[in-house]
């Protein structure tokens, strides 16, 4: 049962990902990234690590998807389409790419993997104590290192999507107002008719 | 580990997704679209590391905490990027690469 919805999942993942690699509408692109990410959130369900799906599900679904659709609400005109590199191009890159995967899968079916019978799962309040922990295989080092990350990325996120101005706003015009006084006054004397032409 | 499936297996499904977001990060020329291809790239990273601390070290947590800490990193470095994108598109009106090869404007 767990093989056959691995399998599922799998192929969702990889179609997904194709598909979002090679839509040539934006915004479908990244739906099917969102796509990719719940059934990555799907496989931890299935190795039991709870907490990292709930994680990938609130961060990365919730979270990173939903503001990529929001740059590209803000950027894009949504009925255009992607330009794409040119067909020589994408077949050479793709035959790079598929070189490259067989390097991995050789080195991958070639590694002996002692693969250990047991299975143990893990609890939320373990992760918690690993990553407050001093002690030698504890992770409170990096974990202040990630807040302080965390606030600069957001402070720079704000002073960047903020700071800078449009080019390209034409210059407003500088208004004279005397000037524009005298050429409404010149207006009202031109348009004044003489009074013999209406004959009175 | 789920019952019935290897760890190759696992780790083929993990290289597939690492070379198709190599492949879109090669071929798109839309910023957001590189954006997209990296998230697919750090994703299939994070399979990794998690996968292998199931497998092979089960009673260990350095993998999962590892995992943690590259979602974290992988949230601000998006958010940075879609700043930078917004800003770009409001000096440049374009977020093609091709457009945006010079930083200064």
């Amino acid at each position: 049962m767990e093989k056959v919805i691995f399998y599922i999942l799998a192929i969702i993942m990889v179609a997904a990902a194709i598909a979002a690699v090679s839509s040539r509408k934006m915004l479908r692109s990244v739906i099917y990234l969102l796509f990719v990410l719940i059934g990555a959130a799907g496989l931890y369900f299935q190795m039991d690590y709870n907490f990292l799906a709930a994680i990938q599900l609130t961060v990365y679904a919730g979270g990173v998807v939903v503001l990529i659709i929001f740059s590209v609400l803000l950027i894009h005109h949504i009925e255009m389409k992607l330009e794409v590199a040119k067909k020589s191009r994408q077949a050479m890159s793709a035959l790079l790419c598929l070189l490259g995967l067989s390097v991995f899968l050789a080195t991958i079916y070639a590694h002996p993997f002692e693969v250990a019978g047991v299975s143990t799962t893990t609890t939320t309040a373990e992760i918690g104590r690993a990553l407050l922990s001093f002690e030698k295989q504890g992770f409170i080092l990096p974990f202040e290192v990630i807040s302080v990350l965390l606030l600069s990325a957001m402070i720079g996120a704000i002073v960047i999507a903020k700071g800078g101005r449009a080019i390209k706003q034409p210059p407003l015009q500088k208004i004279d107002p005397e000037k524009l006084l005298k050429d409404l006054k010149k207006e009202v004397t031109e348009e004044k008719v003489p009074e013999e032409e209406i004959g009175v | 580990m789920i019952p019935g499936v290897s760890i190759n297996e696992i780790l083929t499904l993990t290289s597939i997704l690492f070379f198709i977001g190599v492949y879109g990060f090669i071929t798109r020329k839309n910023l957001i679209s590189i954006l997209i291809s990296l998230e697919l790239i750090l994703n299939s990273s994070i399979i990794n590391f998690v996968v292998i601390n199931k497998y092979l070290y089960p009673e260990l947590l350095q993998g999962m905490v590892y995992s943690i800490f590259i979602i974290a990193v992988a949230a601000a470095e998006t958010a940075l990027a879609v700043a930078i994108i917004i800003n770009i598109y409001r000096r440049t009106g374009s977020v093609e690469v091709s457009e945006t090869e010079t930083m200064k404007h």
